[in-house]
C-alpha cells in the first residue's frame, strides 16, 4: 500500500505542529522518521495512520481516502504500534499478541489456524516466545517492548507505522528489531519507524525523513539525510562518522552551543 | 517439548464456555433458593401444582405474586450491575469504575424521587419506574451531547461526576424540603433498594429495555479487548471509538438505568464482581463481560436471600446488605492496588 500525505499542517491550541507536509510511503522501503523531541514526529504518525485528523492537506492510502476504504480494511492494511503503549489489564504476552488479529476476525470466531500461524511467527520474529504465556506486568520494559512489537506484527499488514519501537531494548534487541524491519520491508511491506537513535537509522534505515518544528528539513537516503549542517539545525549537534565493513555510520558526539547550532 | 504445558486455544476457548455454564448454572441455584426462602412457610411443591392447575390458592400466590418477581428481579438486575460494571471498567480501563460512573444511576434515582415527591407515585403503579427510567434517559442524553462533540473518555468521566453530583444535590433538595417527615423516610428507604413487594409488572417493564442494554454491552466485547492497549490502538485496530461510547453508555443507561428504577440504587455489585471474576477469564475484558453479568445475579440474589434469613425485622435493604458485603471487598482491592504501583 502506498501512502501519500499532501500539504499536511496542524495546529494544538494555536501553537503549529506541522506545516506543509509532504510526504511519500511505499512498499518494500524501511523509513526512519527523526528528529528533536516536539518536532512533531509522533504527530505525523498519527496523522498518516487515520487517528488524528489533519487541520489541513490529505493523506490518501493507494489513492484513496481512508473513508473510502473503510475502517476495517484500513485496520487490516495497515499496522499501528504506539509510543510506550501500557497495557491495562495483566493479560497473557499470549492474548496481548492475538489482539492483533481483531481487524481479520469475525467478532465472537475463534482464532483460525492462519490466525495462529501468524501470532506464532510474530512472536519468533521478536524473539518473545519464551514469554509467550506470561503476563505482562511480570515482564521487563524491553520484553514487554517486543511483546507490542509482536502484537502490530501479527496484523501482518502491508503498511506497519511504530512509534519508538527501540525503547527499552537492549542493544542486542535493537540491533534484532532493525533487521527485522528491514527483513519486512524487503519482503514488500511499507515499515515507518520513529528513531532516536541516529546510528541505527542510519545504518539500517532505506530512507530518512527528518523533521525540525514541524517541517521537513530533509528526506532522502541516509547519508545525504544525516549531513553535519542538518543535524546541527536539527538537532544541535555535531556527530562522529566512522566506517566499518564499508557502511558508513554517525554517532551523537557533542552537544553545540545555540550559536554555533544555526 | 514446553508446547504441552501450554493451554492449546481450543480447551481455553472450552474452559471459558464451562465457567459461563457453571455460573449461569449457580444462577439457577440461587434464583430456586430465593423462591423457596421466605416470611410465610410455603410447600413449592403444592404451590407450583395449584398454579399449574390454574388454581388461586395461598401458597400459589404467594409463589407467582410475591416470590417469583423478587427472584426474577434479583437475577435482572443483578445480571445488569454486574455486566455494566465489567463494561463501565473496560471502557474505562479502570477497575475502580462502576456502573453509575457516569452519572446514569444517580440521574435515576433523582427521576424516581422527583415522581414520589410530586406525588405521582401513588397515582399509578410504574409511576415510579418509570420516572427512574426517564431520570437515566435525561443522563444518556447529556452524556451524547457531549460524546457526539468528540469528548473523550475522561471528559465523560468529569461529566459523570457533575451529572452524579447534580443528581445527588437534587434528590437532598427533595428530602430537605419533603412535605412531612413519613415522605422523607419513604424516599430514603426506597433510595437504599430493595426487591421486596415488587410484582411482574416490574418484570414485564424492565426486561425489555435490559434485554437491549445486554446486547449493547455484550456487543462491544471485541472492541473492549482492542481497547486495552489503549485508545490509538484500538483505533488502529479498527475499531469506531465514539460509536463504541455510544453503545456502552447506551447500554448501560437501558440496563442499569431500569435496574435502578424498579429497586432503587443497589451499590458495591457493579465494583466487586468484574473484579473478583476478572482473573477467571486471563483479564480478558471481552470475556469478563457475560461472566460478570451471571456474578452480579448471584451475589444479589445472595444477599437478598441472606437478608430474608436474618432475623433482623424489618428486613434490611439490600443495598445495605450489598454495600457491607462489598466495602470489605473494596479495601482489598485497594490494598491490592497499592502493592502493585
Amino acid at each position: 500500500m502506498r501512502i501519500e500525505a499532501n500539504g499536511i499542517a496542524i495546529a494544538f491550541d494555536g501553537t503549529p505542529i506541522l506545516t506543509g507536509i509532504d510526504l511519500a510511503l511505499r512498499p518494500g522501503e524501511l523509513v526512519g522518521l527523526v528528529g528533536a523531541n516536539g518536532a512533531g514526529k509522533t504527530t505525523l504518525l498519527r496523522i498518516l495512520a487515520d487517528l488524528l485528523p489533519p487541520a489541513a492537506g490529505t493523506v490518501l492510502y493507494d489513492g484513496k481516502p481512508a473513508k473510502a476504504l473503510g475502517r476495517r480494511l484500513l485496520a487490516q492494511r495497515l499496522a499501528f504500534l504506539a509510543q510506550g503503549g501500557g497495557v491495562q489489564w495483566q493479560m497473557r504476552a499470549e492474548a496481548v499478541v492475538a489482539l492483533g488479529r481483531l481487524p481479520h476476525r469475525r467478532p465472537f470466531a475463534d482464532l483460525t489456524e492462519a490466525d495462529r500461524t501468524a501470532i506464532g511467527n510474530a512472536f519468533a520474529a521478536t524473539d518473545a516466545s519464551a514469554f509467550r504465556e506470561r503476563n505482562l506486568d511480570t515482564l521487563s520494559g524491553g520484553e514487554r517492548m517486543r511483546v507490542l512489537l509482536a502484537r502490530a506484527l501479527a496484523v501482518e499488514a502491508e503498511m506497519l507505522l511504530a512509534d519508538e519501537p527501540l525503547v527499552g531494548l537492549d542493544p542486542r534487541h535493537q540491533l534484532e528489531a532493525m533487521a527485522l524491519f528491514k527483513r519486512i520491508a524487503a519482503a514488500g511491506t511499507g515499515v515507518v519507524v520513529v528513531l532516536h537513535d541516529l546510528s541505527l537509522a542510519g545504518r539500517f534505515c532505506d530512507r530518512l525523513v527528518l523533521l525540525d518544528n514541524g517541517r521537513i528539513l530533509a528526506d532522502g537516503p541516509p547519508a545525504a539525510v544525516l549531513g553535519d549542517d542538518n543535524l546541527a539545525r536539527a538537532f544541535g549537534i555535531s556527530v562522529a562518522r566512522g566506517e566499518r565493513d564499508g557502511a558508513h555510520f554517525v554517532l551523537p558526539w557533542q552537544a553545540l552551543n545555540h550559536g554555533e547550532a544555526n | 517439548m514446553s508446547t504441552a504445558a501450554i493451554p492449546s486455544p481450543a480447551s481455553d476457548r472450552m474452559s471459558y464456555w464451562r465457567l459461563v455454564t457453571l455460573l449461569a448454572a449457580a444462577t439457577l441455584v440461587m434464583a430456586a433458593l430465593s423462591l423457596a426462602v421466605g416470611y410465610a412457610r410455603l410447600d413449592l411443591v403444592a404451590a407450583l401444582g395449584d398454579w399449574f392447575a390454574g388454581r388461586q390458592s395461598l401458597p400459589a400466590l404467594v409463589l407467582v405474586e410475591l416470590r417469583l418477581p423478587r427472584a426474577i428481579l434479583g437475577a435482572l438486575v443483578g445480571f445488569s450491575l454486574g455486566l455494566a460494571g465489567a463494561a463501565m471498567q473496560g471502557l474505562l480501563r479502570n477497575p475502580l469504575a462502576e456502573p453509575g460512573i457516569v452519572g446514569i444511576s444517580s440521574a435515576a434515582a433523582f427521576g424516581a424521587v422527583t415522581v414520589f415527591y410530586s406525588g405521582f407515585a401513588g397515582a399509578f403503579a410504574l409511576a415510579l419506574p418509570l420516572g427512574g427510567i426517564a431520570g437515566a434517559l435525561l443522563a444518556v442524553l447529556l452524556l451524547f451531547a457531549l460524546n457526539g462533540r468528540g469528548a473523550g473518555t475522561m471528559t465523560l468521566i468529569l461529566a459523570g461526576v457533575a451529572i452524579n453530583s447534580f443528581a445527588g444535590a437534587m434528590t437532598s433538595l427533595a428530602l430537605n424540603l419533603a412535605p412531612n417527615p413519613y415522605a422523607a423516610l419513604e424516599i430514603v428507604f426506597w433510595l437504599m433498594g430493595s426487591l421486596a413487594d415488587r410484582s411482574l409488572i416490574h418484570v414485564w417493564l424492565v426486561l425489555p429495555l435490559m434485554l437491549v442494554g445486554w446486547a449493547l454491552l455484550l456487543s462491544s466485547a471485541p472492541a473492549l479487548d482492542g481497547l486495552t492497549l489503549g485508545e490509538d490502538t484500538a483505533r488502529s485496530l479498527g475499531f469506531d471509538l465514539t460509536w463504541l461510547r455510544v453503545r456502552l453508555i447506551g447500554g448501560a443507561a437501558l440496563a442499569v438505568g431500569s435496574a435502578v428504577a424498579v429497586t432503587g440504587a443497589i451499590g458495591f455489585v457493579g465494583l466487586v464482581v468484574p473484579h473478583l471474576l476478572r482473573p477467571l477469564v486471563g483479564h480478558k475484558p471481552g470475556r469478563l463481560l457475560l461472566v460478570s453479568g451471571f456474578g452480579g445475579a448471584i451475589l444479589l440474589l445472595a444477599a437478598d436471600t441472606m437478608l430474608r434469613l436474618m432475623p433482623i425485622r424489618p428486613e434490611l435493604k439490600l443495598g445495605v446488605v450489598t454495600a457491607l458485603i462489598g466495602a470489605p471487598f473494596l479495601f482489598s482491592l485497594i490494598q491490592r492496588l497499592r502493592r502493585e504501583a
